[in-house]
């Protein structure tokens, strides 16, 4: 997609986390992506020479505090979803079960751990954290993989714990967690060894609010026909969203895209071109196979609109209070989709599929991701119940490509297509 | 109107010749390692057994793995459709359709109509596929053709617990150290069979009548485990192995 310049950035390095002004880079244009995630990942690849701080946190965990803290924060779950999408994962996910690691294990598990002892993968590796955040919100097995990189990191390991949210949000769980994020400011203050700016954690958080409900404006686009964007779209642009979520860059990037976005609607514009049909995706993305993935759908004029994994980076805005933040954004990250029941998640799903207006729903089981695959039978039995739309399930591994089969995924997607087709036909 | 249906599975290739709600002819090969070249070749036998020049073909359509080799063709169905339509032609009245085919099962439901409502195929595991039977017989031998018979005199099915196929055939080397009946290991092998693709059943619904298809279905064995999983009675088509090809015959007319 051509980034149009409104305007909006000439000097990039300046907004990063406000103070990364040695390395600002002039663009021409408004960056795009890449070169937003070239300058993020050399700007925490440097951070041992601009004497920053390098904390690894889970993709769900409160990254907020740290960014308020001039720590740079790194995604090992973004590194293996580039590790995929640059179909490097099989190779490390193997040189991760050499090491004895369970072919069970979730595989950007197995190829962060792998990638760290041999420096591999699409960028050299990870920069060497100072810290590892853990939140527990997505699911357990990011603390037996924390745990195991706070070891042969020899760092420190903060452990936010969040308990499951089955049916709402009780007073014990607010206390609970809210206490935790206290002990989470002593360690950040602790490992940077400087006290704590509260007054920047409130602008990081406006920030973070901000950019969240950017993306939720950029996703919601897609409810109008035709789409201007797909979820392999999202799949794109998310990255920002989880790695710079609270700082200025994201929020530009995200406006910039956003009115991108609002004028292809303006124009009639469909990213598929003569979208017929209407899909949502559920799980993550199967990385090495998007583009394979994107263009199967299209040949057969379908658009995947919306998908219930990029909008979980903006799924819980509603508990977010900019007033109290800190109290807010306990809740907000402890009722994330991962962690709430199935009943719960079914939910979500149905209104999504109202929202975007689907003909149909397609799963990926993903082999990976115990937590998100899980309760997927109910959900489908439950949408099948609801709205009676079909629902596709496609087994397959959002990283290790071992696990996907071509012509037994081709021939489910083209049977689900026949079936949408003549549903719609006989629809009218 | 006569139409053409070919079905390259990841076995056997077959072809059917239907005119005007008759089957005129059906012909079974090996599919080998050219898709292309099977398709051509069943297709020309086919023609040939039943006493047809190519020019009185009206419509082909192809089907199965290797549908989209099948460049003759003038269109391409996915397997599940061409099931769908070969069961419906067989009999108009049926709802669910259990489909073992040399590298994958399913499960389809149909409406009213005969169309498809829903259906589960098997994941990347040949467990409860005819290549799980080609395996166990092999490990037991025995030939698979008499896998039927035997497994109905079985008292006591032996136990198989593993749901993959290597696994599943170290269990039964192990079954046949102890001295189990091989009767009971190849009932045992059946019911295990039955337990997957039942689970599959289950996500799309069994709404009777249920009919079986796929070259697992001439196994006896395997529908009469399914019969008492379920409880219920199964139809074995007719036509089992060329159920898929006489559905893309029918489809091909409808083009
Ligand atoms: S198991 Fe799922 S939620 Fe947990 S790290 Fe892996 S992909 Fe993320």
């Amino acid at each position: 997609m051509n980034q149009s310049d409104p305007g909006a950035m000439k000097t990039l390095g300046v907004y990063l986390f406000g103070q990364a002004k040695k390395l600002s880079l002039k663009f021409k244009k408004a960056p795009t992506m890449k070169d937003l995630m070239m300058v993020y990942y050399s700007e925490a690849k440097s951070a041992k020479v601009t004497g920053r701080k390098v904390a690894w946190i889970t993709s769900g965990g409160p990254v907020e505090p740290l960014i308020a803290m001039g720590v740079i924060p790194v995604y090992p779950e973004n590194h293996g979803a580039m590790i995929g999408a640059s179909k490097m994962g099989a190779g490390l996910c193997e040189k991760a079960e050499a090491m004895g690691y369970s072919n069970d294990l979730c595989s950007y598990a197995r190829s962060d751990i792998a990638c760290a002892t041999v420096n591999g993968g699409p960028i050299g590796g990870l920069p060497r954290p100072d810290m590892l955040v853990c939140c527990n919100n997505i699911c357990g097995t990011v603390l037996k993989w924390y745990e195991t990189q706070a070891r042969y990191f020899n760092v420190p390991l903060f452990i936010l714990d969040t308990p499951f949210c089955h049916t709402g949000y009780f007073e014990e769980a607010a206390r609970y967690v809210r206490s935790q994020i206290d002990e989470y400011i002593q360690f950040i203050e602790d490992v940077c060894g400087k006290k704590y700016d509260f007054e920047r954690l409130r602008e990081v958080g406006l920030l973070s609010f901000e950019g969240q409900k950017l993306w939720q404006a950029v996703l919601d686009t897609a409810a109008v026909r035709p789409a201007p964007m797909s979820a392999f779209d999202a799949f794109y642009h998310l990255a920002l969203i989880v790695t710079l979520r609270g700082t200025k860059t994201a929020g530009s990037y995200y406006r910039n895209l956003l009115a991108q976005m609002k004028d292809r609607v303006a124009r009639g514009i469909g990213v598929v071109p003569d979208e017929k049909y209407r899909l949502l995706w559920d799980n993550i993305p199967i990385w090495p196979r998007v583009r394979w993935l994107s263009q199967k759908f299209a040949s057969h004029n379908a658009c995947l609109v919306a998908d219930t994994y990029t909008s979980a980076w903006c799924g819980t805005t509603k508990y977010i209070d900019e007033s109290r933040f800190i109290d807010s954004m306990a809740e907000a990250y402890t009722r994330i989709y991962l962690n709430i029941g199935v009943d719960e998640m079914a939910k979500t799903v149905i209104e999504m599929i109202d929202k975007y207006d689907v003909d149909g729903l397609v799963l990926h089981s993903n082999r990976s991701c115990k937590p998100y695959s899980f309760g997927q039978l109910d959900i489908e039995r439950i949408v099948g119940e609801e709205r009676g739309i079909p629902c596709l399930m496609l087994e397959a591994d959002m990283v290790d490509d071992r696990s996907f089969s071509e012509s037994q995924i081709a021939t489910r997607i083209d049977a689900f297509m026949e079936i949408i087709k003549e549903r719609k036909k006989n629809k009218g | 109107m006569i139409t053409v249906g070919i079905d390259i599975g990841s076995i056997t290739a077959k072809a059917a010749i239907v005119e005007d709600g008759k089957i005129l002819g059906t012909k079974v090969i090996f599919t080998g390692y050219n898709a292309e070249a099977a398709g051509l070749k069943v297709y020309e036998e086919a023609l040939s057994e039943a006493g047809f020049d190519a020019t009185a073909v009206s419509k082909i359509v192809s089907t199965g793995y290797g549908r989209n080799s099948v460049k003759f063709a003038d269109r391409a169905f996915t397997e599940i459709l061409a099931h769908a339509a070969g069961a419906h032609f067989v009999n108009q009245k049926v709802r669910t359709i259990i489909d073992i085919g040399g590298q994958d099962s399913k499960a389809i439901s149909l409406d009213e109509a005969g169309k498809v409502k829903n259906f589960v195929m098997n994941d990347k595991c040949a467990a409860g596929t005819g290549r799980f039977l080609e395996v166990m017989a092999r490990a037991l031998e025995v030939n698979l053709d008499e896998f039927g018979a035997m497994s109905l005199k079985s008292q006591k099915p032996a136990k198989i617990s593993s749901l993959c196929t290597v696994f599943a055939e170290s269990e039964v080397i192990s079954l046949i150290a102890r001295g189990e009946h091989r009767t009971e290991i190849i009932a045992g092998i059946h019911e295990s069979i039955a337990a997957r693709v039942s689970a599959m059943l289950a996500r799309v619904g069994v709404v009777e009548p249920v009919m079986i298809t796929g070259g697992v279905a001439q196994n006896e064995g395997v529908v009469h485990a399914l019969e008492k999983k379920l409880g219920l009675k199964i139809e074995v088509s007719p036509w089992a192995q060329v159920n898929g090809a006489i559905g893309a015959a029918v489809l091909a007319a409808t083009l």
